[in-house]
């Protein structure tokens, strides 16, 4: 499909360019890591809300180098990849740029040195995915699965922040370097809890039982995403997070337990999942969360070799499960199928697909000389003793399944009527698997190459040195294991059509998650019925009565003093008469024009009083204020029909109870307030500094358009903006009264 | 209910409201007033001119929707504003040129659009409750 739509168009020249800045980020990375293995971290900083010690700041370790490159370098051949796979599709360009925000998203994560900045770009990788997943949008499974894999991390992700701001107490900054040498917060009184949010938080991103079920689903996004979300990047946030944050919280018997468990489980649970699935891309996804298990139950231990692992089958996973998510979406692309049952004999007509995918699946099956055999001796030569026997399971059941996913449909007699007949892909979808493919081989190969980077980001743990890479390592425990997983996996590869799941119905934890979204939905109903009912009457009785008693029972709990003082001038005695006459006349119920006329006296008064303490702008602006809102009130009140009561009695005196509860409530304020002499402090500058430093003399005014004129600027958008809604609220009324 | 004698003299109000607004407006930095005062008062102007000779012809002595007037305003105080960011101070600081006679500042400049935006967010309100009630009946 690709090589027959050879014109050019905007959208393709924009997946070259990604493509382009993709590698070019890449190369900037290599040329760094000389730095950074020397130095320890190329750092960036810059100034973001200073007055809380949050900065916009980065670090270039081994540890994030490891996964920038990776992020880079596979997001680079996923571009390429991508503009082969759907160039031609209409919304490609808008793909592209989804694509290429995530990957920015997932740099960013890794290169924080910030936490509150790698919580920002943590949430725009659960942001972006969305995007990504949901980019068939008029797919309804896709929406469905788009948005519960969103929920699900940005609910971790909501877990994350309140951990990361725990941290914060605890460690007293942010700042990551920090952090780190601050001897951790093991002993912290905070511990149990930040441990929790923090795990909740790398559990939900990297799909730990029980929050699994998010990422099969996510197999609805367009395979250069699964490609990329799989391999290098999003579920490998939460794995990322939690080798950050090991020196800081590892070490201890909640943290070893924990993420044994999880990652345990999710391993063994997974690779059983693997092999049973029909579509190869639903198998290759339950093969990543073997793989994000494999890599939380070594990231539960401290020791070197453990570590060495870990981040050694992070490469190999990254490199491979790439890789062959490619091949399998070029094998979509060229035959219409993805049945494991109904694929075969494809290398005849797709020869170099079918080679990359046995160079992928030969590492990812762990055989010499390839990283992942390197990888698994090591996983070997690291794990806890009691999890020997599931993990030989585990890796057992992934050698079958990278026979069934890259074996299966190349070999064999010639297929059966496919969807579309069998032809090669594209180069740019050749590319990124055959230098994936050939990247297993000649790491392992020449292990000495990764040496020096798992040795510096190891030796950033702050545990044991890194284990060495060898592709022979004499005749020891690890190579025996090594060949049990060969003759258990290549029994479970004869036996593998046998096992195949029937249907493809939810698991149960999908089913659980429905069933949660419908009880929050209908929640959210009840709860609107009760609250919102659409009655303006019920509105405002709802709020004064909740503002009144919160008021009162404040008061009541903190008894302030109330100063009760009687003594007035008499001028204040003839207004406070004038406004209590014009509170009874709002309250007539003959007459709308003597209610407005009631408030406005009130309002009049009030703002005689203020020109009698001196305070003439105010006044004036009360003045003003009082006259427009007569002539709005006028304006809506006056078309009204005449006033006729219709409540009830009991309604009547609920009403006049809600009435004297606000009434009371703001009375007992003011006089609380004026008890306490008033604090000259501001007033004070403000008369000081009124004309030296803003050349006025007319304090109020220089407040409001000199010392206070951003909060100014604020009030000005919101008169506008009140204007304007207005408007829009009462235009759809004079629209339908037109229409 | 049309009175020609109250639409005659609206008419003839609005200019000496506007004229006191402008005069409120300029002398505020140093006597009460401002733009915020100023900008009810030509407002009331109006709001007059509408009761008693309708919208249509405020309107029309408007000559400008008032949601532009309002943005005007607001893009007037935000270029006051901004402009004292560009030029190394903080945002909303006040920059004066010192004229000898003439006290321009960009605290002015940032009142003119206080008075501006008050004029057009009362205004579309007004306008709003107007057209809204013709229409309803």
């Amino acid at each position: 499909m690709a090589q027959d739509k050879s014109g050019f168009s905007l959208s393709r020249a924009a997946g070259y360019l990604a493509a382009a800045v993709a590698f070019a980020l890449f190369a900037a990375l290599f040329a760094l890591a000389g730095a950074v293995l020397t130095t320890g971290a190329v750092l960036f900083d810059l100034a973001w809300v200073p007055s809380l010690g949050i900065g916009l700041s980065f670090m270039l370790d081994p540890l994030a180098l490891i996964f920038a490159a990776l992020i880079t370098g596979i997001g680079g051949l996923i571009f390429l990849y991508a503009t082969g796979y759907m160039g031609d599709h209409p919304q490609f360009g808008r793909f592209v740029l989804f694509l290429f925000l995530f990957m920015l998203s997932m740099l960013g994560l890794v290169l924080a040195r910030d936490l509150i900045t790698l919580f920002v770009f943590w949430e725009l990788t659960s942001l972006t995915s969305y995007l990504l997943i949901g980019f068939s949008h008029d797919d309804p499974k896709a929406r469905r699965n788009a948005l519960q894999a969103m929920l699900v991390t940005a609910g971790g992700g909501l877990a994350l922040l309140a951990g990361f701001i725990l941290i914060g107490f605890a460690a007293g900054s942010y700042d990551l370097a920090v952090i780190l040498q601050g001897g951790g917060l093991q002993t912290s009184p905070l511990y149990g809890a930040i441990l929790t949010l923090v795990l909740l938080g790398a559990f939900t991103k990297s799909a730990q039982i029980p929050f699994h079920f998010w990422l099969p689903n996510a197999m609805a996004a367009p395979t250069p995403v699964s490609a990329y979300l799989h391999s290098a990047t999003m579920v490998k946030a939460g794995v990322y997070l939690l080798a950050r944050l090991h020196p800081a919280l590892s070490g201890t018997g909640a943290w070893e337990i924990t993420l044994t468990l999880a990652g345990g489980a999710t391993a063994l649970f997974a690779s059983v999942m693997a092999i049973r699935q029909r579509d190869l891309k639903q198998a290759l996804a339950w093969t990543t969360l073997m793989a994000l298990g494999v890599l939380v139950l070594f990231l539960a231990q401290g020791t070197g070799v453990a570590l060495t692992a870990a981040l050694t089958f992070l490469i190999v996973h990254a490199l491979y499960k790439a890789a062959l998510f490619m091949v399998v979406g070029a094998v979509d692309h060229g035959t219409g199928s993805r049945d494991v049952t109904a694929l075969r004999g494809l290398r005849r007509a797709m020869p170099l697909t079918a080679v990359s995918a046995l160079l992928a699946a030969v590492s990812m099956a762990g055989l010499p000389p390839f990283l992942g055999w390197i990888g698994k001796e090591l996983l070997y030569a690291g794990v806890t003793p009691w999890l020997v026997l599931p993990l030989l399971a585990a890796n057992a059941l992934i050698f079958a399944v990278a026979g069934v996913v890259a074996l299966r449909p190349f070999w064999g007699a010639p297929p059966g009527p496919l969807p579309r007949e069998p032809h090669e892909a594209g180069w740019q979808m050749l590319a990124g698997p055959v230098v994936l493919g050939v990247a297993g081989l000649v790491f392992g190969l020449m292990p000495g190459l990764l040496q020096p980077l798992l040795d510096a980001a190891v030796m950033g743990f702050g545990a044991a040195p890194a284990a060495e890479l060898h592709l022979w390592a004499g005749v020891n425990l690890p190579l025996a294991l090594s060949f049990a997983t060969f003759g258990l996996g290549g029994l479970l590869f004869l036996a593998a059509p046998r096992l195949l799941a029937r249907g493809t119905d939810l698991s149960f934890a999908d089913r659980c998650w429905d069933r949660l979204l419908a009880g929050l939905a209908s929640f959210a109903t009840c709860l609107t019925r009760v609250i919102q009912s659409g009655r303006l009457s019920r509105y405002l009785t709802l709020s004064f009565l909740t503002a009144g008693l919160v008021t009162l029972v404040t008061l009541a709990a903190k008894r302030p003093l109330l100063a009760v003082d009687f003594t007035a001038p008499l001028p204040l005695w003839v207004i406070a008469g004038f406004m209590l006459g014009g509170a009874a006349l709002a309250l007539t119920p003959h007459s709308r024009i003597a209610n407005i006329a009631g408030i406005g006296t009130v309002g009049i008064g009030v703002a005689l009083i203020f020109l009698i303490f001196g305070a003439p702008d105010v006044a004036v602006t009360q003045l003003m204020v009082e006259c427009l809102s007569a002539v709005l009130f006028g304006i809506a009140l006056l078309r009204l029909p005449g006033i006729t009561e219709r409540r009830s009695p009991r309604r009547r005196a609920l009403h006049w109870g809600i009435a004297g509860i606000v009434g009371l409530s703001v009375t007992l304020i003011l006089l609380a307030i004026t008890a306490h002499p008033p604090d000259r402090q501001l007033a004070t500058y403000f008369e000081e500094n009124s004309f030296s430093l803003a050349h006025g003399l007319n304090i109020v005014n220089v407040i409001l358009v000199d010392f206070r004129a951003f909060d100014t600027f604020g009030e000005l958008t919101v008169v506008l903006l009140a204007g304007i809604g207005a408007w829009a609220l009462l235009k759809r009324r004079i629209g339908r009264a037109r229409g | 209910m049309r009175s020609p004698i109250l639409a005659t003299g609206a008419r003839l109000l609005l200019p000496l409201f506007l004229g006191f607004a402008l005069y409120i407006l300029l002398r505020g930095h140093n006597a009460p007033g401002g733009g915020f005062i100023a900008g009810l008062i030509a407002a009331l102007g109006f709001a007059i001119v509408i009761f008693a000779d309708g919208p249509e012809a405020a309107r029309r002595m408007l000559r400008i929707d008032p949601r532009s007037l309002g943005g005007i305003g607001l893009v007037c105080a935000l270029i006051a504003g901004g402009g004292a960011a560009l030029s190394g101070g903080a945002p909303f600081q006040g920059i004066w040129l010192d004229l000898p006679v003439l006290p321009l500042s960009t605290v002015l400049l940032f009142d003119i659009g206080v008075f501006l935006a008050v004029i057009g967010g009362v205004l579309a309100l007004i306008f709003a409750l107007e057209d809204s009630g013709k229409a309803g009946g």
